[in-house]
């Protein structure tokens, strides 16, 4: 050959990049580690220290009151079965960790879902960014995260917030913009003003499939929860991690058992609430 | 009848969809049909040229059928959709030249929009459907309530405040949709086909109540409808369009008796005439009319000698009061004709349509009066003025 083409240098620019961020950030981003690992750890370990079957029969009346008798039955008796297990702690690690996550991922997802379907501008920008989010894979979010908050807790947190919270995004966006559009024509009919329609209509409108987003960035949080035992985030995706590593078949399906178990008591619960959420649908 | 000065006045609205309606504009000045300007420039004309005038508490029907540009002239009022040209008054604010915030304002205060879907926002109670508006207004929360309740009252939905709309009939639902709209009070509704999603009898109730709703409450209303039955229901002026331009303006009997083109002749060729043709325009002048005091002989007398039928119209100062029947004439000497009378209900307004005529005139003697708001005196109708009547018109030349 007379010439090659040169190897376009994709990973140095990258390094380049996080290095740059790292230095310049990281002192904010430790900080900011500090204290959401002292809270993770804080609610985890208040949860362990109670007695496991007040925390179930807690959780049970909760779900109860929030959606039906066989789901909270359900939750009692698949709760009561990790406690079993005794893989009580590592539940309640991963569970913390991933109402954490999505509390995060909402509080930064709803409003720019909000944002990208009030102005057409902002969802061409945003869009692409989801659709780079939800096909990267989600191992290589935990490379930069510890640079930025260290081995722990903080970074899963930090990986399951930007792999979760696409679904959030996108279904608070399209919610807003399926508006039947005679209810849009009739509320500016009536002189509302942009947020008017928005918080009085088409929000409510959304709550739906807004909620239908929520389940899904509960369940990918979780999944994203037991891939960071990889990088020491503890909970059930430990115990795999840990069986992995010693070659222990029947450790690591209890432990694979458990997450399952765990991810249909959340799912239950958030769909049956995504269900309901509008009385009139009842 | 004196029209009141026009509250809204419509003049030269014109809309053009297109991204650039600027050169589509130019050619429609120069003349160029709207098929021309479509394939020169790929704009579509919605609307071209379109006034008229409605006054203070009329019914004013837009009419035509779907893709005349009928529901795009109603939202060019209240500017959902916005206008490419002309003008809206109502009373002295040009709707156009408003800024977007003056706009809302004016939507929140003036107009009450119904539409054909109902639009009721599913997530809201009926009684926060009709406070929406209200709401949106910033009205504290006791007084909406009130003024919703009330406004539920009126339209016949007491006792379905807690409802959801999908809890409700169709016909239930757009009585919702008006309740939302006369919430506001507003001095004009907007009805974009208002009743055409409803069945046939819900539709007739509707438009019978409306009508009603209208003596007492005074609304200046713009009803779009495709349906002339409805327009005639109605019983105002009609603006007829086709191909987003104005027809012909007038009532369906103007319509009738003049229509402006082979279209609206086509268009009327199957009305209802006897629903259309008023007594007013039946009548004929009353030949046999005699005073309060006059005596049974003297008008037997003049009754004879005009060759007229059995009836004797009897008036004081000029208003109706009765008849009295050739056989009571003759068996009653010289007795005032005031302590004769037969049938002092044997008369219609001037408005009454054919139908209320012909059901007037099976229970009289062969002939009433026709009379105005004031009971003076226009005319009368005997059973051969309508067959004369329907006969005239069968005898236009029909396309």
């Amino acid at each position: 050959m007379a010439f090659e083409i040169p190897r376009i240098p994709l990973a140095e620019w990258c390094d380049i990049a996080l290095d740059w961020a790292t230095a310049h950030f990281s002192g904010v981003t430790r900080a900011l580690s500090a204290v959401v690992g002292t809270g993770i750890e804080a609610t985890t370990d208040f949860l362990v220290d109670l007695p496991p079957w007040l925390v179930i029969i807690a959780f049970g009346l909760a779900a109860w009151r929030l959606t039906t008798i066989r789901i909270a039955l359900f939750t009692v008796v698949g709760f009561a079965f990790l406690w079993n297990l005794e893989l009580w702690r590592a539940t309640m690690q991963s569970l913390v960790l991933v109402l954490v996550s999505t509390l995060f991922a909402l509080a930064i997802g709803i409003p720019i879902g909000i944002g990208a379907a009030v102005s057409k501008r902002f969802w061409r920008v945003v869009a692409p960014a989801l659709d780079m989010m939800q096909t990267m894979p989600s191992f290589v979010y935990l490379i930069p995260a510890i640079p930025f908050f260290g081995l722990g807790a903080v970074s899963a947190c930090f990986a399951t917030i930007v792999f979760a919270m696409p679904p959030t995004i996108r279904l608070t966006a399209l919610g807003i913009m399926q508006t039947p559009p005679e209810l849009v024509e009739a509320a500016d009919a009536f002189g509302s003003s942009r947020w008017q329609k928005l918080f009085k209509v088409q929000l409510p409108l959304a709550i739906p499939t807004i909620m239908a987003g929520i389940n899904q960035t509960i369940m990918l949080a979780l999944s994203m929860v037991v891939i960071a035992a990889m990088i020491g985030a503890g909970g059930l995706g430990g115990e795999v991690w840990k069986a992995i590593q010693r070659l222990e078949a029947g450790q690591g399906f209890q432990a694979g058992i458990a997450i399952v178990v765990l991810a249909v008591i959340l799912d239950r619960i958030t769909q049956h609430i995504a269900r309901h959420m509008r009385r009139d649908k009842a | 009848m004196t029209l009141n000065r026009p509250r809204i006045k419509v003049s030269g609205l014109t809309k053009i969809f297109a991204d650039k309606a600027d050169a589509a504009l130019s050619l429609l000045k120069a003349g160029q049909s709207r098929a021309e300007i479509q394939k020169a420039t790929g704009a579509v004309v919605g609307l071209q040229d379109v006034s008229f005038d409605i006054a203070e508490g009329e019914i004013l029907v837009v009419m035509g059928l779907s893709g005349s540009g009928k529901s795009t002239c109603l939202r060019c009022i209240n500017r959902l959709i916005e206008p490419t040209a002309g003008s809206v008054f109502v009373d002295d604010v040009d709707v156009t030249k408003l800024s977007e915030r003056e706009l809302m304002e004016f939507r929140r205060t003036r107009f009450g929009m119904v539409f054909q879907q109902f639009a009721l926002f599913p997530h809201r109670t009926i009684v926060k459907n009709v406070e929406y508006g209200l709401e949106i207004q910033g009205v504290p929360a006791a007084a909406r309530h009130e003024r919703a309740m009330t406004a539920l009252e009126t339209v016949g939905l007491k006792g379905w405040d807690q409802h959801y709309p999908s809890q409700l009939s169709g016909g239930m639902q757009q009585r919702a949709g008006l309740a939302r709209a006369l919430a506001l009070d507003p001095d004009v509704l907007l009805m974009d086909e208002a009743f055409s999603a409803l069945d046939p009898l819900i539709r007739r109730d509707m438009q019978q109540e409306l009508v009603a709703l209208q003596k007492r409450l005074k609304k200046t209303i713009v009803f779009v409808s495709h349906d002339l039955d409805e327009a005639i229901a109605l019983g105002g002026r009609i603006v007829l369009m086709k191909d987003g331009r104005v027809v012909q303006q007038g009532t369906a009997a103007d319509f009738l008796a003049n229509p402006a083109d082979d279209y609206v002749r086509r268009f009327v060729e199957h009305i209802d005439v006897l629903g259309v043709v008023t007594a007013g325009d039946a009548m004929r002048a009353p030949a046999a009319v005699k005073p309060w005091h006059a005596t049974a002989a003297e008008a037997l007398a003049s009754l004879t000698q005009s060759g007229e039928p059995v009836m004797t119209v009897v008036c004081q100062d000029g208003r109706f009061q009765g008849t009295v029947d050739a056989d009571t004439l003759k068996a009653a000497g010289d007795t005032e004709l005031r302590l004769l009378l037969s049938d002092t209900q044997a008369c219609v307004p001037t408005s009454a349509t054919l139908n209320e005529t012909v059901a007037k005139l099976a229970t009289g003697r062969g002939e009433i009066a026709v009379i105005d708001a004031d009971r003076s005196l226009r005319g009368v109708i005997a059973n051969a003025d309508l067959v004369a009547t329907l006969a005239r018109r069968h005898s236009q030349p029909v396309h």
